[in-house]
């Protein structure tokens, strides 16, 4: 914690451990494609939402995406975080006290506060929202991280340890009347030692894949009549595993080689989150956040969109089938699941009514 | 304006359930392209809430769409009627042309690390490989891959080499390309497989600057030549050192 006293209760956060790879991510950058800027933003969309229902914040506010080991952050201030997607153990120490935070509910940390997400139970990505959230430059219409262009987030790179990151103004102002909100609406609120306090209930939270194969549904892409028919065959009836060298641009799938029948060229041309793009190797990449907007590789498929926050939170080494379907089917899966996800934010969104 | 050249749609494809992919071609045809950028053009000025990112490429084009604003419609069937109207629409301005954007290239120096490969590929010495690289008139057929990468037409047609077998795994940023009938200029490290004939030291991108991207598609581009110690200056200047 900051020696100086004047800025002990700054709105800010200290980074203590910066964890493997924890970035800045929000709703995306939209609107810049043609000039090669994907819209990149969280991994795990529902996440994020979820994440910013739980504190009051506007559905795409800027949050702490984190991969398989979180960070450990002091709040400088009072402040109300949420954690959702992964579920990561969460230590808070203020002083002697240290005690380990429930999930899947708003927080109210104290100021001074050091907080540790621990490694990811299950799933990949968690999302850390506060209340107010974080105050980096929006830089086209967006304050997520794009790496590979090193824009955008907290210096358009992954946080490293002794980095300060500034949170709104307000973060404390607003987590005390948000957080007194919430205990109005309730019958208690629990207190975890100095640090700490929640409410005693708690999101459902999403079931997260573990061990079993993960189905992932694709529609057909426009290169398949490239491919042998032994390898359209191969790509919907075998299993795939992430290989390890997977990241927010890419997931590379280990199985299977997919050979083309006709080798010629593609021509530049764009491409789509959840893109299967089929370089000369076979082996299959599914196109993610940070993907590149346009490429030169055959699609053999094109991952429904209500399927992607499922394929971010899954592990290297885990594995999935590619199960077809149809435009129309894919188009209701989405609205499925954004009609499921709006119940949960709209529950969220009643308690915090005074 | 009459000259303008008509294009047809081959096919509209979904490019997954939140994009939609309209094919006019099957090869590079400079004139199919300015078509995509004229239509693209169109499409961007009806302002549609329902789309997110309109990204015309080589012979195709790409509209991004937020799904949550378009109820039940089928994504293809939205953007098949849309394009139609567009390409129907005769009335629409065309865009004032801006003016060439010229690049300054350092082509000695080790920058220009393929000009004698290609000068024994194409019977021409690498200071003929150069001049012929400054007498082409390019202009930018899309960017994308990665933010500001630009794909140019109009290389001398003597300088067409096909793509190397071997690609390199980290070409510097401000590195000049060329392969086939185009030429590239690479914003950031990044993999290339294409015949290097120089280095810019400009910044092809920056998220501050009005105009993000030094390159836009349809921007006719010139080379021009610069010594190393010129190429050193201005690289302080950019930032690129």
């Amino acid at each position: 914690m900051s020696a100086n006293p004047a800025r002990r209760q700054a709105p800010e956060v200290g980074v203590e451990r910066a964890g493997i790879q924890t970035t800045v991510q929000d709703g995306g950058r939209f609107g810049y494609q043609h000039l090669g800027v994907v819209p990149s933003g969280a991994m795990d969309m529902e996440s994020l939402l979820l994440a910013n229902a739980m504190v009051a914040n506007g559905s795409d506010e800027a949050t702490l995406e984190m991969v398989l080991q979180g960070p450990t952050l002091r709040f400088a201030c009072e402040a109300l975080i949420a954690l959702a997607g992964a579920s990561f153990g969460i230590r808070a120490a203020l002083g002697q006290s240290v005690t380990l935070l429930p999930t899947n509910r708003p927080i109210l940390l104290a100021a001074g506060t050091q907080v540790s997400f621990e490694h990811a139970q299950d799933g990949a990505r968690a999302y850390l929202a506060v209340a107010g959230g974080f105050d980096v430059p929006s830089i086209l219409g967006s304050r997520c991280t794009y790496i590979p262009a090193g824009f955008g987030g907290h210096n358009g790179r992954a946080l490293k340890k002794g980095d300060v990151l500034a949170l709104s103004p307000q973060a404390s102002t607003l987590a005390r009347a948000r957080f007194n909100t919430l205990h109005k609406k309730n019958t208690g609120v629990v207190c975890h030692g100095s640090a700490a306090r929640t409410v005693r209930w708690s999101v459902r939270p999403r079931s997260l894949p573990e061990d079993e194969v993960t189905l992932v549904r694709f529609i057909n892409g426009r290169h398949r009549a490239l491919f042998t028919a032994q390898a359209l065959q191969a790509f919907e009836s075998s299993t795939y595993r992430i290989s390890p060298d997977s990241n927010r641009m890419g997931y590379r799938m280990v199985g299977p080689r997919l050979e083309r029948a006709n080798t010629g060229d593609v021509l530049s041309e764009p491409t789509n989150l959840g893109t299967v793009q089929v370089p000369p190797d076979g082996a299959p990449i599914v196109l993610m956040a940070d993907h590149q907007t346009t490429g030169g590789y055959a699609k053999i498929a094109e991952i429904a969109s209500a399927d992607i926050p499922r394929l971010a939170q899954l592990r290297p080494g885990q594995e999935v089938r590619f199960a077809p379907c149809s435009l129309a089917q894919a188009l209701a899966l989405a609205r499925a699941a954004r009609d499921a996800l709006a119940s949960k934010t709209q529950a969220l969104a009643w308690q915090y009514q005074a | 304006m009459g000259s303008k050249p008509a294009i047809r749609v081959q096919s509209v494809v979904p490019l997954g359930d939140t994009a939609v992919l309209i094919d006019f071609s099957d090869h590079l045809d400079p004139d199919v392209n300015a078509g995509i950028l004229r239509l693209a053009d169109a499409i961007r000025r009806r302002k549609l809430p329902w789309i997110r990112d309109v990204v015309p490429a080589i012979a195709s084009l790409a509209v991004h769409i937020n799904i949550n604003l378009t109820g039940e419609s089928d994504t293809v069937d939205m953007v098949r009627v849309l394009v139609d109207a567009c390409l129907r629409d005769k009335s629409q301005p065309d865009s004032a042309p801006r003016p060439p954007i010229v690049v300054p290239v350092c082509y000695d120096g080790g920058f220009g690390m393929d000009l004698q490969d290609i000068g024994e590929r194409t019977g021409f010495s690498a200071d003929e490989v150069v001049r012929r690289h400054l007498g082409s008139d390019f202009r930018v057929l899309m960017v994308g891959f990665v933010p500001g990468h630009p794909y140019l037409c109009g290389l001398d047609p003597k300088l067409a080499v096909p793509r190397r077998s071997a690609p390199r795994l980290r070409m510097p940023p401000g590195t000049v390309a060329i392969a086939n009938a185009q030429c590239v200029v690479y914003p950031y490290e990044i993999p290339g497989g294409w015949s290097v004939v120089g280095r810019t030291p400009l910044r092809l991108f920056d998220a501050a600057r009005a105009r993000p991207s030094l390159f836009e598609a349809a921007d006719a581009v010139r080379f021009e030549r610069i010594e190393r110690a010129q190429f050193d200056r201005i690289a302080q200047r950019e930032g690129t050192a």
